[in-house]
């Protein structure tokens, strides 16, 4: 076989390890999904009527169902965020063990470890996505996309899940403890609210009005809201892709820099 | 002259090293060590905490790089050839190296899969090593359920799955019970004996070191301060004598006239002699009694356990002469 094969059959075996040990261990995959839904819930039902109404969406005076179509892409990057906490958890838990020095003495290809956490928790992270988006619909949510556009939106949120787990990979990774690994992605979290998730940036000051504008999760999420319900995207598209790319791209050459730095803890 | 490099050995090397040395920042955790160790055999490496142990067995296992110094282990470079290295070795380190969500079984399929077995084969050997281990009962539990003795003899399973030829073992029976430690030691024989596979064994027990390794080297402060088999290392050590034990104060007075440098305990009527314990020594001290017509109720060989070469060889006095005469104290 040659390395590739090697390679990939490698990271196939680590996959179906994570996978198994997801399920074992589901408090973290309960954790992943409850986050983004109470999120939801509460957006929908206690701050909904004056959100919506305050930010002035457009024929939506004091209606939920509009604040709804308004707040879930957020949600949903929210769902997305959440995952990379678990992420990085479960790549912390895994890097104090003693199996992973274990790994290190075999012949197997060295990234297949890291890859087989990164793809576990993308699929972990897009079935969480799947019930957020159930529980959307269950409470009003309308979207009207094409199948071209969920599909679109499907590859854009594998993109930026892709790039959040890279990043919280390369955050367990180098964490000491499980508990600071748990903590570090927590700024992700935080960035779709000083987005354009839950108000619209122009309610902002000025400052966090730039902020808003420029940060990664604002492109991200008016390219979500325009292929699910058909708002302007403009050139956000672009800027949500480079981003995506960009990230994964980072958090690849950071968690891999730090596989191979910390043989032991 | 013709010097011919490669000097002949009967068997081929396990595990070579020259000059292996790590240290972190200004300090030296392993200065310069040499290693030759012949395939089949089970060579020890004894010392006490913090001596290097575990740093060696580190670096002869492609997790950390050495800071200076050759390695060639299973007839491989260290460094350039790390990927068949570790195709041929089987590490059981120190810390349990078990997936704890995983049961038995899984623990022993997902090792089958990374040496990149077929399924079919993969189950067998899974199944064979639960047999052996006598773990089969508890092959679907999870093993964070486990006690001590059965993570260590599961993690051991998980290495023999690639059926390495070279086994490095961290100290195998660090906090088992007597009963574990008796059954990991059957473990280790077989290996070498049925699998003939070579074991490079860090501990810091002698008796582990004295009841398993064909030769053992004792390792302190990052040196290796003595090399041998158990039995030389016991010779290494002055002390031994040839206790006489006498029938009254009459004959022991007669038998100390004769050996003047021996100490003698007049309220245990015995007489000790120093010297080794070889035949030759023995006959010599009985010829000197039978000329003089002293007769000894008893003779007792005296030998220095290797508990004392372990503790005089890793003394912390920078003198070896001090050491050794503190174990003669010892010794009285």
């Amino acid at each position: 076989m040659s390395t590739h094969a090697h390679a990939l059959r490698d990271s196939m075996t680590m996959l179906r390890r994570n996978l198994t040990r997801a399920r074992r261990y589901p408090s973290l995959t309960l954790q992943v999904v409850a986050m983004p839904i109470v999120m939801l819930l509460l957006f929908v039902f206690v701050f909904g009527g004056a959100l919506g109404n305050g930010i002035g969406l457009p024929g939506a005076a004091n209606d939920r169902g509009a604040y709804v179509d308004y707040v879930t892409p957020g949600i949903i990057l929210m769902a997305v965020t959440s995952g990379a906490i678990s992420t990085a958890v479960s790549v912390s838990l895994d890097m104090t063990e003693g199996i992973i020095n274990r790994f290190r003495t075999m012949a197997i290809s060295r990234a297949s470890v890291l890859t087989g956490h990164v793809v576990g928790s993308v699929i972990q992270t897009m079935v969480s996505l799947v019930l957020v988006v159930a529980v959307a619909l269950a409470v009003g949510f309308r979207p009207h996309a094409t199948l071209a556009g969920w599909l679109a939106a499907l590859g854009l949120l594998t993109l930026l899940a892709f790039a959040l787990t890279w990043l919280a990979a390369a955050m367990g990774m180098v964490a000491k403890t499980v508990e600071s690994a748990s903590n570090a992605p927590m700024p992700l979290t935080f960035l779709p609210f000083l987005g354009s998730a839950v108000v619209t940036p122009d309610s902002m000051p000025a400052g966090l009005r730039w902020f808003a504008e420029y940060q990664p999760f604002t492109p991200v999420n008016e390219t979500l809201r325009g292929l699910l319900l058909g708002t302007e995207i403009g050139n956000n598209g672009l800027i949500a892709v480079a981003w995506g790319v960009g990230l994964s791209l980072a958090g690849y050459l950071w968690a891999r820099a730090a596989f191979r730095r910390g043989a032991t803890r | 002259m013709i010097m011919i490099n490669a000097p002949v050995r009967p068997r081929p090397e396990a595990v070579t090293a020259e000059g292996l040395a790590k240290s972190y920042g200004d300090k030296a955790v392993l200065d310069g060590i040499d290693l030759h160790i012949p395939q089949g055999t089970v060579f020890a490496l004894l010392g006490p905490n913090g001596a290097g142990k575990t740093t060696t067995v580190q670096i002869l296992s492609t997790l950390i790089p050495a800071s200076a110094g050759r390695a060639r282990v299973a007839g491989h470079d260290l460094l350039r050839e790390a990927g068949a290295v570790r195709a041929a070795i089987g590490v059981t380190g120190q810390f349990s190296a078990v997936d704890n969500l995983l049961d038995a079984r899984e623990n022993l399929l997902l090792m089958a899969d990374l040496h990149h077995l077929d399924r079919r084969e993969g189950r067998r050997r899974a199944g064979a090593l639960l047999d052996r281990f006598e773990l089969t009962e508890a092959a679907a539990r999870p093993v964070a359920t486990f006690s001590g003795g059965m993570r260590r003899k599961l993690d051991l399973a998980m290495t023999l799955v690639g059926r390495p030829r070279l086994i490095f073992l961290d100290e195998p029976t660090t906090g088992l019970d007597p009963r574990s430690r008796r059954t990991m030691w059957e473990i280790i024989r077989s290996l070498v004996a049925d699998d003939g596979v070579t074991v490079f064994l860090t501990t810091q027990y002698l008796e582990e070191a004295d009841q398993l390794a064909d030769r053992i080297a004792v390792l302190d402060h990052g040196k290796l301060v003595a090399e041998g088999t158990a039995d030389e290392l016991k010779r290494q050590i002055p002390g031994g004598h040839l206790r006489l034990r006498l029938a009254g104060p009459s004959e022991l007075a007669a038998a100390a006239a004769l050996f003047p440098s021996a100490a003698r305990d007049d309220d245990a009527l015995t007489l000790d002699i120093p010297g080794d314990s070889g035949i030759p020594a023995l006959r010599a001290v009985l010829d000197t009694l039978d000329r003089a017509s002293v007769r000894a109720e008893a003779l007792t060989v005296h030998t220095p356990g290797l508990d004392e070469v372990f503790l005089t060889l890793t003394d912390r006095t920078p003198q070896s002469g001090a050491a050794v005469n503190s174990l003669q104290e010892n010794a009285r």
